[in-house]
């Protein structure tokens, strides 16, 4: 789908709005929104909620041979996806720019700053090393992406278990978590990315902008940190010339939010260290409150299947393929088999064959049309067979379940001359998907009658 | 979705190996949805069957491109995305299962040429991921507004070696229904009734 374009109007309102220091959302300029961190069951899990955007973050390991150039040295591999269901504009051609510009981002920020001690990684020099796999995905976009994904993945890296392994000389023991704790990755400092928008050619500047700002900036400022005040990365985009003291004050900034999320960070890691420790529930099924009203719990429920057998049977016996056309197919010679009778034509007698596109028949295309894809592999399995078999429900005549809000039609009886007759290679070509031209026959074969 | 509940139940525990053989003893774990919790789809659902949660967002009806588009009802389209990882062919078989389902439920004639997007993310996988799915789906096309003639719902269930019914298995007791090494003695027959027939036809007497 294409990106809604934003009307000059909201762009000026957001812009006079922002000279006036005042924001949509009613955020001071270096405020930041509610971020709430919530984990899975299993380690590495992680939901990340940076106001209204969403990002999802995995981490994953497997055993595997190092690289060439650096044999003692474990592998990091990370991997930021933006869902379908982030934006209507995420398809997956169509991101192509901003999704290499946030990977390449990201890669920058956790691999090059060091943050993982990768020799730790190390099983067999040369030989076997863990690799580290980070997969963000993000679910809901409502601006500052970077920040969000950027803090999803370190918490999902210091929340991460990696089974233990033990190396006795040539014998390397990979335990299973139920034999031995998993161990936690080797981490040395947490470098988070803290947005800036420009506005007006670097005039106003806005901390962690959301999506409506993010349309309408001139410029983006990214500094990467850690809370000990190293940055790791600084990427500014958008072609707007920074003076040397606005970079400055932006890293100043950027240090204070950075100590406070990490914080944040901390707190939330030990939380759920502490449930998991006293056996208390944990997990996506906890961070869903109670009283909102969008939100509904069941507790677990049994279920009686003494009497599954004898339903079995009744079931299969009463069941209807929903929305689907059933008839008999009829055999006429080897070869050649009729499934559904023509419907009367409703244009009046054209007899000559011009009428490949006539629209009387058009209405019992759509139906037949209207089989799914496996139905059409059964029809024509049917065919092949050769021989007209009971449907379930054993009709004989053609059933035509459509909700379509079309005129009534008018279902013959068997002995009159079918108008169209469908072949048993026809119903096999509708398991294409239904093309534009319906109403055109693919091929027509009169009975010889 | 039916259930029934029996006066004298015994409630299977989470990690049992294995429930009464087809007495009260069955049961679903655990369930929690919460609907409209995205903010950019016209509809999202998160639905959670005891440890496994799916995520599911639907866009719709909206515009579609021309090559897709349907002229007498809507596209539907399925993405599935798994948490690790590209998405494989298990992904596509199981879009298409979920899509046959909305297909058939969906009222896609009062929308001609728009398309309906049901986008799930796989959140945790704890067994019964498919049927955890489709009840994703269902709520967020609810949520999102898209007519449907009826709701419809997903429940897994396995068979046990024994012959036991398990409901809503756990990934556990998913494994461990053999039917893995029931597949492959069958695998292992298939594979003979190759071998003899190219025998036979390559044979030179």
């Amino acid at each position: 789908m294409k990106e809604t374009p934003l009307s000059n109007c909201e762009r000026r309102f957001l812009l006079r709005a922002i000279e006036e220091k005042k924001r949509l959302d009613g955020r001071q300029t270096y405020d930041y929104r509610n971020i709430r961190i919530s984990f899975g069951t299993d380690y590495g899990c992680c939901i990340v909620e940076l106001g209204k955007t969403r990002v999802l973050g995995q981490v994953s390991c497997e055993l595997v041979s190092p690289k060439l150039n650096r044999a003692t040295e474990g592998i990091l591999f990370f991997n930021l996806e933006l869902s379908q269901m982030a934006a209507p504009a995420f398809e997956p051609g169509r991101q192509s720019d901003l999704l290499v510009k946030l990977n390449r981002l990201m890669e920058r920020c956790l691999r090059n700053s060091k943050c993982i001690d990768t020799e730790s990684l190390c099983v067999v020099a040369g030989e076997k090393v863990w690799q580290i796999r980070v997969d963000l995905h993000l679910l809901n976009h409502d601006g500052n992406i970077i920040d969000a994904a950027s803090i999803a993945a370190i918490v999902a890296l210091c929340h991460f278990r990696r089974p233990d392994v033990s190396v006795q000389g040539d014998e390397v023991t990979l335990y299973t978590p139920e034999e031995r704790d998993p161990v936690p990755l080797s981490i040395h400092h947490m470098p988070i990315c803290v947005s800036f928008a420009f506005f007006q050619q670097g005039t106003y500047l806005l901390v962690d902008p959301n999506e409506r700002e993010e349309r309408v900036m001139d410029g983006l400022l990214v500094i990467a940190m850690n809370k000990h005040r190293e940055i790791c990365t600084i990427q500014s985009s958008g072609g707007i010339m920074l003076l040397k003291d606005q970079v400055l004050r932006c890293s100043k900034i950027a240090g204070v939010k950075v100590a406070e999320i990490t914080e944040l960070i901390l707190k939330a890691l030990e939380n759920d260290q502490k449930v998991r420790k006293e056996g208390g529930k944990f997990g996506f099924a906890e961070s869903i409150a109670n009283q909102r009203i969008t939100a509904f719990k069941m507790e677990k429920a049994p279920i009686d299947t003494s009497d599954v057998e004898e339903k079995a049977e009744e079931i299969i016996a009463e069941a209807e393929p929903p929305s689907e056309v059933v008839s008999t197919p009829v055999l006429w010679t080897p070869g050649t088999a009729q499934i559904g009778e023509g419907v009367e034509n409703s244009w009046g007698d054209l007899e000559d064959s011009e009428k490949e596109d006539d629209e009387g028949g058009g209405d019992q295309a759509i139906i037949l049309d209207g089989i799914k894809m496996d139905t059409g592999v059964e029809v024509s399995d049917i065919g092949s067979q050769g021989g007209p078999k009971h449907w379930k429900n054993g009709a004989d005549a053609p059933i035509i379940l459509s909700d379509s809000e079309e005129e009534e039609m008018i279902i013959l009886e068997p002995d009159k001359n079918p108008k169209k007759i469908r072949t048993q290679t026809t119903s096999a070509k509708q398991e294409k998907a239904p093309s534009k031209k319906p109403v055109k026959r693919r091929k027509k074969k009169r009975a010889a009658n | 979705m039916e259930e029934e509940t029996h006066t004298d139940a015994k409630i299977r525990a989470e990690n049992g190996t294995g429930s009464s053989p087809r007495g009260p003893g069955c049961s679903l774990r655990h369930f929690a949805c919460e609907q409209n919790l995205l903010s950019r789809p016209d509809g999202s659902a998160s639905f959670l069957q005891g440890d496994t949660s799916v995520l599911a967002g639907v866009y719709g009806p909206a515009e579609v491109k021309v090559s897709k588009e349907i002229f007498n009802k809507a596209t539907l389209e399925v993405i599935l995305r798994p948490k690790i990882g590209l998405p494989g062919v298990a992904e596509k078989s199981r879009e298409r299962l979920i899509r046959n389902t909305c297909e058939a439920v969906v009222l896609g004639t009062l929308h001609p040429r728009t398309s309906i997007t049901v986008v799930l993310q796989v959140v945790s996988d704890a067994g019964s991921l498919l049927a955890c799915c489709l009840n994703a789906a269902c709520m967020a096309l609810v949520d999102a507004g898209v007519p449907m003639r009826a709701l419809f719902c997903g429940v897994a269930c396995a068979l046990d070696s024994d012959g036991t019914l398990v409901l809503d298995p756990t990934s556990k007791q998913e494994k461990l229904q053999q039917c893995l090494a029931a597949a492959q003695a069958a695998s292992q027959h298939v594979f003979r009734f190759y071998r003899e027939s190219l025998q036979r036809r390559y044979s030179k007497s």
